[in-house]
């Protein structure tokens, strides 16, 4: 995964006489704003692109781009490349009000941001074509290949497909096949169980990193109100044990501060990847099931195929003049079922790639997420006890005048 | 449970990483009270505090045992039924480092923090006090016998009360027994508290665990007699401290006399209205000896029941005070006692706010290290799947990982809940004084009806010097004079005779109840500058100490995993 603020490790000027650089593609989401009035605002960000490769118009791109325009994106590419782990989007946000929160928005702006890299670092999602129109059209452009996504505008391919799809059903019901067709490989049914389970303990501990955070928050609070009462009785003791009080008030409340900063840090750097690592697995579910339509399609179309062949040579044998009709009936038939052969063959494939991949990436997306955390916590650790132990030179020098006053 | 000292002197087994006997067994409470008790159970409530030597706190922490083996994670081989005590050396290291006073050498050994308990201020007093060990254990369930308005019904508890004198110093003869076990109620407490009152006006005299309204249905749950136990513990040692009352008869006549408590109850207050009314009829119509105020009484306020008289003219003369033009003939002059006053208000409204938010910060503590520790947990039940399900060496590393953050995050919330128990300790304090609050109070308020008697009784010979003018500005004017009138006179000045001395027994009083005032307000003065200085030292070692141990915990975890931060970059 490519961070977002690193720059490129390579300059781009390059001088004539140094070997070709290597391929980059770097993207960065940046400066959300908000556009827009009442109900139908919303938030635009800067996709700013920058690659080498010939595919691009150029070195530099800067578009405008909302949350919409990247769902677009997404759907596209889990249309089209079917089998592959499509990287997940943040989740559109329910309550209005938190809409336009400045974390939100940020932890929004992340999101994206980790989503389109992946797929620029993607070995065949990065060279889609519906990749390049995203990260290049204009405004205009991009709003009318949207609005021919949503609702009810599908592509007349889709409108068979779905239709192939209800006819199956019904002839199922009707010929008492009450059970779809499954797989029965036995390694993969091992994956399936591991992903189901994977996402319910994922679940539970993203669930708990996040109450971490606001423990985080409540104890900053908390320590904020302490400090203040500390001044206060500081104030009425007066003397020197007075200004023990109110140093120990003054880094309570310093320490408030830090604690909202870890409270920052720990959602955006640790709770975030776990949010994160749920999506990709919610994501690899949806490939699952795309997997089993494929498979049931292969299946049927191949029985269909055999019933043909059998009434092929029923008719051959009978010399019954349908069997022209029938021969080109059959001929399409086997193709489209070799299509779907095939389309569930890639999926398979690609399937096992991708899971050593999502294996890899997950590995070192939490490594990092760990790392984070764990610094963090040390870091505010250590902050605390700084802050407490500079308090002891002036407990120390109370005591010692009480002896001698 | 003692105040302000840093608790120390913990054996420390060597560190244990298995994850197995992880389980968090201790149920969270949220009363920060319940928290410090459920965290050292068996330490506060079998062990006596015991000034000579052993500390509650000093026993092994063998109270901090998880339960052996979590049934989830049970496999065979690797579950250790190790008891996952306390691996923590005591903050004392710290303590080493920033104390002056102690010895250098090794921070863990229980001769370093002796000593340093020995500088805390509260052992000073403990050691100046007659009591060497005052223990309150064993309650029981008894019946109610005579006098039950619930018949055959109502049950009490009793405690056993040990106690141990200071014997006598080397040299002298040992003049008695100098260990004493009674058995005592809560009645019996309410009882020593009320004649304490009475025996000590002007004193800040430590107030008494609080009575319990539904006595009989609270009774029967086990946290509320041990709350009530240790709380008793506690006030008697609270007395035994005090450099006046810790000598009293009342105290030594509680801790020492054998079956019922030789003290007079409080609780006769039929009898004292009965007393009263039968007593007002003469006061009011009679100029004899029941209507003054005997020199003795007025050493006391004046009670409900039996001087009727006197709580009216006291009532009257109040109310002349706060309404009357004219300004009483005696008043509140010390400067020095009002700005005391002042000060005193002050500090309890800020005590009382200081109070609330250590609470909160308790609270708050607690929560981070309990969420903590459920965040380790589900770490802990993540990298047993992918160590079950996994098989991709990228998954293995992974789960590795996994286990090293859920062992850190469980080490962590120990290290919390610890922390949080000695805040609860330290902090403790505050709550302490907020409560000696209402025994300035009581003392001021002693002062004040004092002042009262004197002020009532000064109003009460100017009537009478009045009258007898009239009286024989009236005489005069008859030729040979009158000789009802004078007779009358002649009575007056008897009367006046008796008030007078009253007056002088009243100053005396009053100026006494002052004395007492201004030694209790240095001395509190004196011991709240320990006390707090000593909480917020204790606080803040505490603090670091533990943060320190938290910051190592995580910065193992984060160096293990910097790899992935450099391949990042």
């Amino acid at each position: 995964m490519i961070s977002p603020e690193t720059s490129p490790p390579r300059s781009s000027s390059q001088s004539p006489r140094s070997p070709p650089a290597a391929p980059f593609l770097y993207i960065s989401v940046t400066e959300p704003v908000k556009l827009g009035n009442g109900v139908q605002a919303y938030i635009s960000y800067r996709v700013i692109t920058r690659t080498n490769l010939p595919e691009f118009q150029g070195p530099e791109k800067i578009v405008i781009r909302r949350y919409s325009d990247f769902v677009w994106l997404h759907d596209r590419l889990a249309e089209k490349y079917k089998g592959i782990f499509i990287p997940p989007l943040p989740e559109k946000s329910a309550v209005e009000k938190f809409r336009f929160s400045t974390e939100f928005i940020e932890m929004r702006r992340q999101a994206l941001d980790i989503f389109i890299n992946r797929i620029a670092s993607h070995p065949e999602l990065k060279q889609s074509e519906d990749l390049r129109t995203f990260l290049q059209e204009d405004e205009e452009t991009m709003e009318r290949a949207r609005s021919q996504e949503t609702g009810i505008f599908k592509k007349p391919a889709d409108l068979i497909q779905i239709f192939k799809d209800v006819q199956t059903k019904v002839s199922d019901v009707v010929l008492g096949k009450e059970k779809p067709v499954e797989e029965t490989d036995p390694e993969y049914e091992k994956l399936k169980h591991y992903i189901f389970g994977l996402e319910d303990h994922l679940a539970e501990t993203q669930k708990q990193a996040f109450r971490l955070v606001k423990r985080h928050r409540e104890l900053g609070q908390s320590l904020s109100d302490f400090g203040k009462a500390m001044k206060l009785l500081g104030a009425c003791e007066g003397n020197s044990l007075g200004k023990v009080f109110s140093e120990l008030g003054a880094k309570s409340e310093l320490l408030s501060i830090k604690l909202q900063k870890e409270a920052h840090n720990l959602l955006m750097n640790f709770e975030e990847p776990l949010k994160d690592y749920v999506r990709a697995v919610q994501s690899i579910k949806v490939t699952f099931a795309d997997r089993a339509n494929a498979f049931r399609q292969h299946c049927e179309l191949a029985e269909t195929t055999k019933l043909k062949e059998i009434n092929l040579d029923k008719l051959n044998l009978m010399r019954s003049d349908k069997v022209r009709e029938a021969e080109m009936e059959y001929r399409e038939l086997k193709s489209e079922s070799e299509q779907a052969t095939r389309r569930f063959e890639t999926i398979v494939r690609l399937m096992n790639e991708e899971i050593v991949r999502f294996q890899e990436q997950k590995t070192a997306d939490m490594g990092l997420a760990f790392h984070q955390f764990a610094k963090g916590q040390a870091k505010l650790a250590n902050d605390i006890a700084d802050a407490w132990r500079s308090v002891l030179p002036k407990i120390e020098a109370c005591s010692v005048s009480s002896q001698h006053g | 449970m003692m105040g302000p000292e840093t608790p120390f002197g913990f054996e420390s087994p060597p560190v244990r990483e298995e994850m197995e006997s992880l389980a968090l067994s201790d149920a969270p409470s949220s009363d920060y009270r319940s928290a410090m008790s459920s965290s050292l159970p068996t330490a506060v409530s079998a062990a006596s505090v015991d000034a000579g030597g052993g500390d509650p706190l000093l026993y092994p922490p063998h109270h901090l045992q998880f339960s052996p083996s979590s049934p989830a994670y049970g496999d065979g081989g690797d579950a250790s039924s190790s008891s996952a005590s306390s691996f923590l050396e005591p903050p004392s290291y710290a303590d080493v480092v920033f104390s002056p006073f102690e010895s250098q050498n090794n921070g863990g050994s229980d001769q370093g923090s002796f000593v340093h308990r020995d500088c805390s201020p509260r052992s000073a007093r403990t050691a100046a006090s007659d009591y060497l060990k005052i223990a309150v254990a064993d309650p029981q369930k008894e019946q109610e016998t005579a006098n039950s308005l619930v018949p055959g019904g109502a049950t009490y508890v009793t405690y056993l009360i040990t106690t141990r004198v200071r014997s006598a110093a080397a040299g002298e003869v040992e003049t008695g027994p100098i260990e004493f076990s009674v058995r005592r109620r809560f009645r019996d407490v309410v009882t020593l508290a009320d004649r304490l009152a009475e025996a000590y006006r002007g004193f800040f005299i430590p107030p008494r665990p609080d009575k319990n309204v539904v006595e009989s249905q609270v009774m029967q749950k086990h946290e509320f007699v041990e709350q009530r136990r240790s709380a008793l513990e506690k006030y008697l040692w609270r007395l035994a401290e005090h450099p006046v009352i810790g000598k009293s008869d009342e105290l030594r006549v509680f801790l020492q006399a054998k079956g019922k408590l030789p003290l007079p109850t409080t609780t006769d207050v039929a009898s004292r209205m009965l007393d009263g009314a039968v007593r007002l009829p003469k006061q009011l119509f009679g100029e004899g000896p029941a209507a003054q105020v005997a020199p003795q009484d007025v050493v006391q306020p004046a009670k409900g029941g039996r001087d009727l008289l006197r709580i009216f003219k006291e009532l009257k003369q109040a109310v002349t005070n706060d309404w009357g033009g004219v300004k009483p003939l005696l008043v509140e002059e010390d400067k020095e006692f009002l700005e005391s006053k002042e000060k005193m208000q002050d500090l309890e409204q800020q005590l009382s706010i200081a109070s609330q938010q250590a609470e909160a910060l308790v609270k708050g503590q607690q929560d981070i290290g309990e969420t903590m520790g459920e965040l380790g947990l589900a770490f802990i039940k993540l990298t047993k799947f992918e160590t079950e399900e996994g098989v991709y060496n990228t998954q293995k590393v992974r789960a590795a990982d996994t286990k090293n953050v859920a062992t850190a995050a469980v080490k962590a919330s120990r290290l919390y809940r610890e922390l949080n128990a000695q805040t609860v300790k330290h902090l403790d304090t505050l709550h302490e004084y907020l409560g000696l609050m209402l025994a300035v109070h009581s003392a001021f308020s002693d002062r004040a009806s004092a002042l009262l008697t004197v002020q009532t009784l000064m109003s009460d010979l100017t009537t009478l010097n009045t009258r007898i003018e009239k009286l024989e500005a009236a005489s005069s004017k008859i030729f040979g004079g009158d000789s009802s009138r004078l007779r009358k006179v002649e009575e007056l000045r008897e009367t006046i005779r008796a008030t007078e001395n009253a007056k002088i027994c009243a100053i005396k009083e009053y100026e006494r109840i002052k004395e007492n005032n201004r030694n209790e307000l240095d001395r509190l003065d004196r011991e709240r500058h320990d006390d707090f200085l000593s909480m917020l030292k204790g606080f803040v070692i505490n603090q670091v100490g533990y943060s320190e141990k938290i910051a190592n915990v995580w910065a193992t975890v984060a160096e293990e995993t910097s790899r992935y931060a450099r391949d990042r970059n």
